[in-house]
């Protein structure tokens, strides 16, 4: 028996060694030393031997399960080492191949227009208020000093419901609302849609956008909107932008000034974007009116402010380089994934 | 205002290039749209004298010219049957150009060398009316003896820089040539000086016998000033004035309605001429129409009058709206002997709103109803009259008959410099402040200044800090950051940032953004098949639509969102989920102003289902910590399939609908079958939404998990069951999950097969089987009974 088992052992060496995947090991397991195994069955001769030899080959047969269970335990881990291997070639992909988007969506460019100018003006101190889209008279132009007869009243430019209730044509009417409702020191922008009767074509639409600003405190001066006006510009058009103005005439403003904005294009060379002017009108400026304090109840003695404002649609498409203004508002997804 | 940079020269000297003057003018207030040469394409083109016309040996339509265009003879064959020998004509000279792009070069007609091209006045770009003596179909001959050899661009005067001014409403005295020059002196720090006008008076008579004034409201007329001139002779205006005319875009007519022309450009005062043997009784009236009154103006249209229109009568009729246009009966034509001029202050409104009510503009009227200068009627006239002399186009009578109300009062401003430099945030002393109000004729005296006649514009202090400011540059400002004396805190409101995080929802959930308008057209209600009754037929009207689809306000974003669907499906765009976060408009019985009601509106085709929208929904719910939303089926709304349209409801208030589009509305607006649509109020977010977030304990024991299908009547909904699950207070259950529904061959007619999920965990210890059995079976026995489920 001692030469069988020592016969066993040898021949188990031999052919763990061998041994190449986890079928073969699990084979030899059961083999060597399975329930029916070679060692189990060199076990069952015990019961000839005498009481003396058994516990010998016991102990015996013991060393070699043992000096077994040594071998295939160390040839497992090179079999799972190579099985690891294998695997992991096996399962090399192309990279190149597109990935599987989950699809997320976007917002609008009018949208991300805002939210850039919003988040400079939070930034300095500015909240955002908002106001109803049908508006008293009085509040769009009355408290405005727009006198009686001044042209934007007419049915040409805007739309009404009744003699007294209107379509706002801008967002300044929520600025009535603030400065009434409000004490100095008031510091809002107010982005919002409003309506000119304005035919629909590539650049004008009947329902647009608009983003006015407009700061009431003591002592608030002109430098300060220059200065203001500036970081804006910087901000939204890139460090290098300058801004220039040039006088007009507001009647809720005084001074009133338009503000150009060095072509961000060209840097302010001249091409085709500016008209070779170096300079693209985008915002309209000025000086609180006393008038337009008075009717809201704040001293014009003791404060001062300024408010300036601009076309959303025309700065977006101005950077953006679209062309046609009735793609903002047709929604086509060949467009609006575009930005 | 189109004007040419000579004619301003002429009140100012000064010597800026006309960049420079364009770019000064407008830093300084007086914006430049543009400026051009008139005959900036015509190069190379001169005067030649007809000195030899022979016919062309080769062709009956062709003469064959020779030209002496100073430094040598050349020849040109052309098609021209006007031309005498001694005619001065343009002359294109071989390498010229012409407008239009046309390029002239030496060749030979029909066999004879032709060295260049005799110009018609259409080929130089100029009318008849510009050149009356010129005719339409042949070579324009130049009037007079004209040096030989010229640029014919210096000749007609097409030379001159013309510069086209943007003015604003509140700057009537830039609507004249002598109100931009005044401003450019004052911008070029140069001297500013109008003659002054001096009429000899050569005519003989009486004014006062040849005609009386009478104003009947001093209110829409302050002044009213006149003067008459006899022996009249109409003829074309001298070249001089028709080019001034013709380079601001006005038409010559003849010398008498030039001269009212060229003085309404140069003075800013429109004027009037009549013929006064048309004037009834030697008498104008200045006074309100009557009721029923007509008249028939210049450009021989009848006008209805009524009392609110003024205008200028005789004694028996109107004869003129007062500003706005003359009548034809008194109008002058060429055998008018003797005129009137009218110089007048009309009150801006009443000329404005006459205009308008008569639907007519004219560059009288445009004037008029920005103001005008009570002070300008007179010495207007008198340019008139003196211009009248120099044209030798009639005589002036001594006298002038004015009549006026008070003068108005000049405005006066306290002049406070310190208060001025806080303002703007300058430091200007007060001379250079004085320095900048003189050219501009506003006069101070201590610490008061008055604003000049021409100005009403100037009228409290920011209007003084603005002259100061504009002339001072307002680019000159140093820019500053604002130091108030408490910082602000900028932020989103609470109603913006839940509105962000909604959107961030549907963003993830990929959808895109839209924009729509918010007008829509009444008839949209019977396209989508609602009730005559319908609510949402209920709108705000427009008063003055751009046309009926843009009417009312929409009460309603489903349209648009199919609108949106149907352009994005027509273009083969194969699938789309949008969302918009917009407004509907409903009218409020007794309020003036309407309800702005703020709606998050979804729709999606190709892109899933009615689930998949209830999917996104319930993320946005759930992100707001909204819980308990009931969805109930909405069967009656006609935009939707009445089998599967719900509505959501929290605590019983209806937050929001959703749906996939019935088969007849997606015929209707072209969108594809089993397109869905939502629509959540965002005011019903607003105030339910829950951000309290409280940490819960983590499941210290595992859960198990049962499965139950059961068999039900169609009828009954998973809700049903899971509310009666949940009712049925089975020990341990924490959660129950609808996962599966089934219906066919097994279920047999009228009954569904529903499957659930039930998580059992206890947080004191780990469940054994019996007492999760004994939970489960607690559960089946409560469906049983209630609704006679069977377990499968």
């Amino acid at each position: 028996m001692k030469q069988k088992l020592k016969e066993i052992l040898e021949k188990a060496g031999n052919e763990i060694s061998a041994i190449k995947d986890k079928k073969m090991l699990e084979d030899a397991r059961v083999r060597y030393l399975g329930k029916k195994g070679m060692l189990t069955e060199v076990m069952r001769g015990m019961g000839k031997l005498t009481k003396e030899e058994r516990p010998n080959m016991g102990k015996l047969a013991n060393e070699v399960r043992e000096k077994i269970d040594v071998l295939l335990g160390a040839i497992a881990e090179k079999v799972e080492k190579e099985a690891l291997s294998i695997k992991l070639q096996q399962e090399k992909i192309d990279v190149t191949i597109p990935g599987n988007r989950r699809g997320i969506g976007k917002k609008h460019p009018l949208t991300q227009a805002i939210e850039e100018m919003e988040e400079i003006f939070i930034g300095l101190g500015y909240d955002i208020a908002e106001g109803p889209e049908i508006e008293t008279v009085y509040n769009n132009f009355d408290a405005l000093n727009t006198e009686e007869n001044h042209p934007s009243r007419d049915e040409q430019d805007t739309f009404y419901i009744t003699d007294n209730i209107l379509l706002r044509t801008q967002t300044s009417p929520v600025q009535i609302r603030v400065m009434k409702n409000s004490e100095p020191p008031i510091k809002i922008i107010c982005p919002g849609r409003v309506y000119r009767a304005d035919t629909v074509d590539a650049t004008h639409s009947p329902v647009f956008h608009q983003i006015e600003g407009l700061v009431i405190d003591k002592g608030v001066t002109m430098g300060d909107l220059i200065g203001t006006l500036k970081l804006f510009a910087k901000n939204l058009f890139g460090e290098n932008t300058k801004i220039r103005l040039r006088p007009h005439h507001f009647p809720f403003t005084e001074p009133s000034a338009e503000v150009d904005v060095s072509c961000w294009v060209c840097n302010g060379k001249g091409c085709r974007v500016c008209k070779g002017e170096g300079w693209i009108e985008i915002l309209g400026a000025g000086m609180v009116h006393p008038n337009v304090m008075k009717a809201c109840g704040i001293d014009p003695e003791v404060y001062t402010g300024f408010a300036f404002g601009m076309g959303v649609e025309r700065a977006a498409m101005g950077r953006h380089s679209i062309s046609d203004l009735r793609l903002l508002f047709e929604n086509d997804l060949r467009f609006l994934e575009q930005f | 205002m189109k004007v040419s940079y000579s004619w301003i020269k002429e009140y100012t000297k000064i010597d800026a290039s006309i960049k420079e003057f364009c770019d000064a003018m407008t830093m300084s207030g007086s914006k430049v749209e543009g400026w051009a040469v008139l005959g900036a394409d015509i190069k190379n083109v001169v005067t030649g004298k007809v000195v030899e016309i022979t016919k062309h040996p080769d062709a009956d339509k062709l003469v064959v010219t020779k030209i002496d265009i100073g430094s040598e003879t050349i020849q040109v064959v052309t098609g021209a049957k006007n031309l005498s020998e001694g005619d001065c004509v343009p002359v294109a000279l071989h390498g010229s150009s012409l407008p239009g792009g046309l390029k002239i070069k030496k060749g030979k007609l029909r066999g004879v060398v032709s060295e260049g091209m005799l110009c018609s006045i259409a080929e130089l770009n100029v009318t008849v009316n510009d050149y009356p003596n010129a005719i339409e179909d042949g070579i324009m001959v130049l009037d007079g003896e004209v040096e030989l050899g010229l640029d014919i661009t210096k000749v007609l005067g097409l030379d001159e820089d013309i510069v086209e001014f943007e003015i604003t409403s509140n700057r009537p005295d830039c609507f004249s040539v002598i109100g931009l020059a005044r401003e450019a002196a004052a911008t070029f720090k140069k001297d500013f000086a109008v003659k002054e006008t001096m009429p000899k008076e050569a005519a003989a008579g009486d004014i006062n016998e040849m005609i009386t004034i009478e104003v009947k409201d001093f209110e829409l007329c302050p002044r009213y000033t006149a003067r008459v001139i006899t022996d009249v002779v109409i003829e074309t205006s001298p070249e001089w004035l028709r080019q001034r005319l013709r380079d601001a875009g006005v038409r010559p007519i003849n010398n008498i309605v030039d001269i009212t022309n060229y003085v309404m450009l140069e003075y800013g005062q429109p004027m009037h001429a009549f013929d006064l043997d048309n004037i009834s009784g030697k008498k104008i009236i200045v006074r309100s129409a009557e009721a029923g009154e007509m008249l028939d103006t210049l450009d021989d249209k009848p006008r209805k009058l009524d009392p609110s229109m003024l205008v200028i009568a005789d004694e028996n009729k109107p004869v003129a709206v007062a500003g706005v246009m003359g009548g034809a009966e008194s109008e002058v034509t060429d055998t008018t002997k003797t005129i009137l001029f009218e110089s007048a202050t009309f009150k801006a409104t009443s000329v404005r709103l006459t205009a308008k009510k008569l639907v007519m503009r004219t560059e009288s009227s445009g004037r008029f109803e920005k103001g005008l200068d009570y002070n300008n009627t007179l010495p207007a006239i008198n340019r008139a009259c003196e211009l009248v002399e120099e044209l030798g186009a009639g005589k002036v009578v001594k006298g002038v008959v004015d009549v006026w109300a008070d003068a108005p009062l000049a405005k006066t401003i306290e002049l406070r410099v310190d208060r001025i430099n806080t303002f703007l945030g300058t430091y200007i002393s007060r001379n250079e402040m004085l320095d900048i109000f003189a050219p501009l004729e506003i006069s101070v005296e201590g610490d008061m200044v008055t604003a000049p006649s021409f100005r009403p514009d100037l009228l409290c202090e920011a209007d003084l800090a603005e002259e100061v400011a504009r002339f001072y540059g307002y680019n000159n400002i140093k820019a500053t950051m604002l130091a108030g004396e408490e910082t602000t805190q900028g932020k989103r409101s609470y109603k913006q940032r839940l509105r962000d995080i909604v959107e961030g929802v549907c963003l993830s959930s990929g959808m895109y953004e839209i924009y729509t308008y918010s007008f829509t057209s009444p008839g949209i209600f019977d396209r989508l098949g609602l009730t005559k009754n319908d609510v949402l037929r209920k709108t705000v009207k427009i008063r003055n639509p751009l046309g009926e689809d843009y009417s009312v306000m929409r009460t309603t974003t489903f349209p648009e969102m199919m609108k949106v669907i149907a352009h994005n499906r027509n273009r083969n765009i194969e699938k789309g989920a949008f969302y918009e976060m917009g407004v509907t408009y409903h009218p409020v019985e007794g309020s003036d102003l309407p309800k702005e009601k703020p709606v998050l509106s979804l729709g999606m085709f190709n892109s899933g289902g009615f689930f998949d929208l209830k999917g996104i929904m319930e993320e946005i719910t759930d992100t707001l910590g909204m819980s308990g939303i009931e969805y109930v089926p909405i069967t009656d709304n006609p935009i939707f399939h009445p089998g599967r349209c719900a509505s959501l409801l929290k605590d019983g208030m209806e937050i929001g609908l959703l749906g996939q589009v019935n088969p007849n509305i997606c015929k209707e607006f072209e969108v594809p079958e089993e397109t869905v649509m939502g629509t959540i109020y965002v005011n019903r977010l607003y105030e339910m939404a829950d951000f309290e977030r409280k940490y819960t304990e983590l499941p210290k024991y595992p859960a198990v998990t049962r499965d139950i299908a059961i068999l039900v009547d169609d009828d009954v909904t998973s809700g049903n069951i899971i509310n009666l699950i949940n009712e049925s207070v089975g020990a341990y259950l924490e959660k129950v999950n609808f996962f599966d529904v089934y219906k066919g061959a097994q279920t047999g007619e009228g009954k569904k097969s529903l499957a659930f999920s039930m998580v059992y965990r206890s947080s004191e210890k780990t469940l054994t089987e019996e007492e999760v059995s004994a939970s489960f079976n607690k559960v089946v026995k409560t469906l049983s009974e209630k609704i006679g489920a069977e377990l499968r």
